[in-house]
């Protein structure tokens, strides 16, 4: 179906991708495997010719036995969409805002036809309800603001697919969903592979998600392919050193050298929690039904109630839209609680103001997802590291420099990172420098909203030692919010799991996500991609 | 909807009273007494004390802003106490010029700007897109009144294609009126143009690198439809925005342009009315103008609800 040979790529003179080969057979799925900066995304694009401004190209692409570098842009117009296709990461901003759901699925219908108005919404309606959103939920006159994540993907499926072309692009479809999302999503694509015989590329940076899927698998890095072959063949040897490396990686869990902190057994000890949750209601206010009618209040938390032991690691995890970040708000002071209260080291957080909340602060810190976001790019290290350092201004300029230095060595940076702005550092030395920040305050509770959800399988593999091992030096307590129940299993000692708003099941780590008590827990750790799991249930 | 207009509307409406307070202590600060102006410098005392009393201007000034505003209210803007005639009047006079000359601009400028800036986004980087981008640059230099007497020596003088100056009145016909009211609209217009095809050109860039314009050209659209079913509508936001602000700029650009063509308008009369201390007509004057600019930022709120619907979901 697609065999590209020899792919070289230039961007304004700087070599990308390296004599690339790969091949996709009819009906067979390939994935595509690489950590970020590994040019698989570069590749897709090269194959349907929307390489950014300033690329060269050499190589073949045969696209059933026609080379795409020697086809014209109107050629090329003709391939879009009629025979490639392709969807994206990011569902939220992919669809155009300003248009409907149907304009969009038909006008992806419209550009290889002639049809009228009406027959182009039939099939629009048709290919929506293929992809599960039938025009009775879903009209087309929905905008997409109006629909959620995985439902916007599902429209990207629906127009990816509505010309039914012999081969589509995948780029990293579900990494922005959640785990029960992405497993929908997977199924989806495959159920297509299967009714229509297409071809698929399944570009992904999750081993497991790929070994669950694919047919065929090749594993890029630095713009070159360095292993290729039958997924179950190269994912079960591992011969090449860099996949048996990501494979590692992606399984890896930090030592724990300490026995976990169990809730059971601080209770037994009389300890008492440093954090305790009591009955937190958040309700969110909607719009008014009419004028004189306000809306029924969203109920984001009900009741939700926890305790947690100094050194404990704490996860909480749910399907997104739960109310996992609504809490973490509540619990950091950034939002008030509707009803019910936070105790933090024996205040009450609802009620202490002014000196004593910053105290409160200075014993809680955050670290958040995106490294990239999180940062001002426009300040230097230094200023950024020390910031929450405010909340002690009796501290000199000397001391606090110290501290910074002190916050770095922790995270096993040096001195030199001082005077360096955020875009000088990658993606996983910008989360150490989160968790520098965090750190300087010398905090007794770390919350961590998806810290290593963002990084690299490597990358993150490194992140999550770095926070075992503070949490033993310094003793710390971790509320770990993650939608990646792998990830919560490896650093935590506890879980809590939630559904609308209200935590359905909590208990050791080991306990849950072996033997589930709830249906929730139960869905999210089938629907969670597991490599060793994916390779025993593969039938080749 | 219904509620988001409401609000709207009541915002307009504090910002109307909030501007006519200010309006009216300005000028009460303002230095220079209307009944000594009216009357000269020899008046005597007792003249311009007993003009000061038949105009009003002995009352507290609370009673006075109070019975300014109630005048307004139902539409009694009061007498001029120069030309003594009623405000209306004259200002309605003077609006059938300025308000022409403002729509012809901002018409002018919008038919200009949007295809240009259209135009340089779509060859961004080659050679048109360099050339329009410095005329542009050359449109923002360059002051409207010196433009606007270039204009009136190479159009009026030189090519005698259209008058250099001043107004026929709409009773002459509405050819000769439009055509006296070109040269100014022109002059006013297209520095506004050049800013407004600036700013159309980078709204559609940025819009041009969003992840949705890369969807649109994978289902197969060329990169010109995608312009136009994609980008456009989404870059329209920044494009009203300044829209919105030209119009209070071209307002008060037709006090400078007016004076250049002789324009018996409203910005002229504003001139004259601060020069002879005629308060009335000027806190008239600028009431109307605040109201006018209050009512286009009403339409721009109203035209981004019709762009984005993420705007409609917000004001529902």
């Amino acid at each position: 179906m697609l065999e590209i040979k020899n792919l070289n790529l230039s961007i304004s003179g700087t070599p990308i991708l390296r004599d690339v080969n790969l091949k996709v057979g009819a009906g067979k799925i390939l994935g595509i495997v690489g950590e970020s900066g590994s040019g698989k995304s570069l590749t897709a694009l090269s194959t349907m010719q929307l390489m950014p401004d300033g690329s060269e190209l050499g190589g073949e692409i045969l696209f059933q036995d026609h080379n795409l570098l020697q086809a014209d842009e109107d050629d090329m117009m003709r391939v879009r969409g009629q025979e490639i296709s392709m969807i994206f990461q990011e569902p939220m901003t992919a669809l155009n805002p300003v248009h409907t759901i149907g304009a969009q699925v038909c006008e992806a219908i419209r550009n290889a036809t002639n049809l009228s108005q009406n027959q182009l919404e039939t099939q629009a309606a048709a290919m929506l309800e293929k992809v599960g959103l039938p025009v009775s939920r879903f009209p087309l006159s929905r905008f997409p603001h109006q629909l959620s994540g995985g439902q916007r993907q599902r429209v990207m499926i629906a127009m990816a697919c509505a010309q039914q072309p012999s081969l589509m692009i995948a780029d990293e479809p579900t990494t922005a969903l959640d785990v029960t999302l992405q497993a929908q999503i997977l199924n989806l694509l495959r159920g297509i592979v299967d009714e229509t015989g297409m071809s698929l590329i399944l570009i992904s940076h999750d081993l497991a998600v790929v070994a669950e899927v694919t047919d065929d698998i090749v594993v890029m890095r630095n713009g070159e392919v360095l292993d290729a072959g039958p997924t179950g063949d190269v994912l079960r040897k591992l011969q090449h050193p860099y996949t048996a490396q990501l494979a590692k990686a992606s399984t890896h869990v930090p030592q724990r050298n300490s026995a976990p902190i169990l809730s059971v057994e601080q209770h037994a000890n009389n300890i008492q929690p440093i954090l305790k949750a009591h009955h937190i209601v958040r309700d969110y206010p909607t719009a008014r039904t009419s004028i004189f009618k306000k809306g029924i209040p969203f109920r984001a938390l009900n009741s939700v109630s926890f305790e947690l032991f100094k050194g404990q690691s704490m996860g909480l995890v749910g399907e997104s839209g739960c109310g996992k970040s609504t809490l973490a708000r509540i619990v950091l002071g950034l939002d008030k609680a509707t009803a019910g209260r936070v105790d933090f080291l024996g205040t009450d957080l609802s009620k202490v103001e002014g000196d004593e909340m910053r105290s409160a602060r200075r014993n809680m810190q955050v670290v958040f997802q995106d490294p990239f976001a999180s940062f001002n790019p426009r300040h230097r290290v230094e200023r950024l590291v020390s910031e929450p350092l405010y909340l002690e201004p009796q501290l000199s300029k000397a001391q606090r420099r110290d501290r910074v230095r002190a916050a770095l060595s922790e995270v096993g940076m040096n001195d030199t990172a001082l005077d360096k702005y955020p875009h000088e550092f990658s993606g996983g030395q910008r989360q150490r420098l989160a968790i520098a920040r965090a750190l300087i305050t010398r905090p007794a509770l770390i919350v961590a909203d998806e810290p290593v959800s963002a990084l690299d399988v490597s990358i993150r593999a490194q992140v999550l030692d770095l926070l075992a091992d503070l949490r033993e030096r310094l003793n710390l307590t971790y509320l770990f919010i993650s939608h990646d129940l792998g990830v919560v299993r490896a650093i935590c000692d506890e879980v809590m799991v939630m559904q609308a708003g209200e935590i359905v099941e909590h208990g050791p780590v080991e306990n849950v996500f072996t033997s589930p008590a709830s249906q929730a827990a139960q869905e999210l750790v089938d629907a969670t991609p597991n490599l060793e799991r994916a390779l025993a249930n593969r039938v080749d | 909807m219904l509620v988001f207009f409401l609000k709207k509307l009541l915002w307009a409406l504090a910002t109307l009273i909030f501007a006519s307070v200010l309006v009216f202590l300005a000028l009460e600060i303002v230095p220079g007494d209307p009944a000594q102006v009216m009357l000269g410098i020899n008046a005597t005392d007792d003249a311009v004390a007993a003009l000061r009393e038949s105009l009003g201007l002995n009352k507290p000034a609370l009673e006075r802003y109070f019975s300014w505003v109630s005048g307004m209210l139902v539409g009694d803007f009061g007498r001029s106490y120069t030309y003594s005639v009623d405000v209306r009047e004259l200002v309605a006079d003077r609006i059938a010029i300025s308000l022409p000359l403002a729509l012809i601009a901002l018409a002018l400028s919008t038919i200009i700007a949007l295809p240009v800036g259209i135009y340089a986004a779509s060859r961004r980087g080659k050679i048109a897109d360099t050339i329009v981008m410095a005329i542009s640059q050359f449109g923002i230099a360059i002051p409207n009144f010196w433009f606007a007497l270039l204009m009136v020596y190479v159009l009026a003088i030189w090519l005698q294609l259209v008058p250099a100056g001043g107004f026929p009145g709409w009773s002459e016909g509405f050819w000769p009126a439009l055509k006296s009211l070109l040269l100014p609209a022109i002059a006013l217009a297209l520095p506004q143009a050049a800013i407004l095809s600036r700013v159309t050109r980078s709204a559609l860039l940025e819009t041009m690198g969003e992840d949705y314009i890369r969807t649109a050209r994978a289902k197969g659209l060329s990169k010109r439809a995608t312009l136009w079913n994609h980008a456009l509508r989404n870059a329209m936001i920044p494009v009203l925005t300044i829209l919105g602000l030209q119009f209070a700029y071209l307002l008060a650009g037709t006090i400078i342009i007016e004076n250049v063509f002789y324009l018996p308008g409203l910005g002229r009369l504003v001139f004259q009315a601060i020069n002879l201390r005629d308060l009335i007509v000027v806190e008239s004057v600028v009431m109307m103008l605040v109201a006018t600019i209050i009512v286009i930022n009403l339409l721009v709120d109203l035209a981004y609800i019709w762009v984005d619907p993420r705007l409609r979901a917000r004001a529902s």
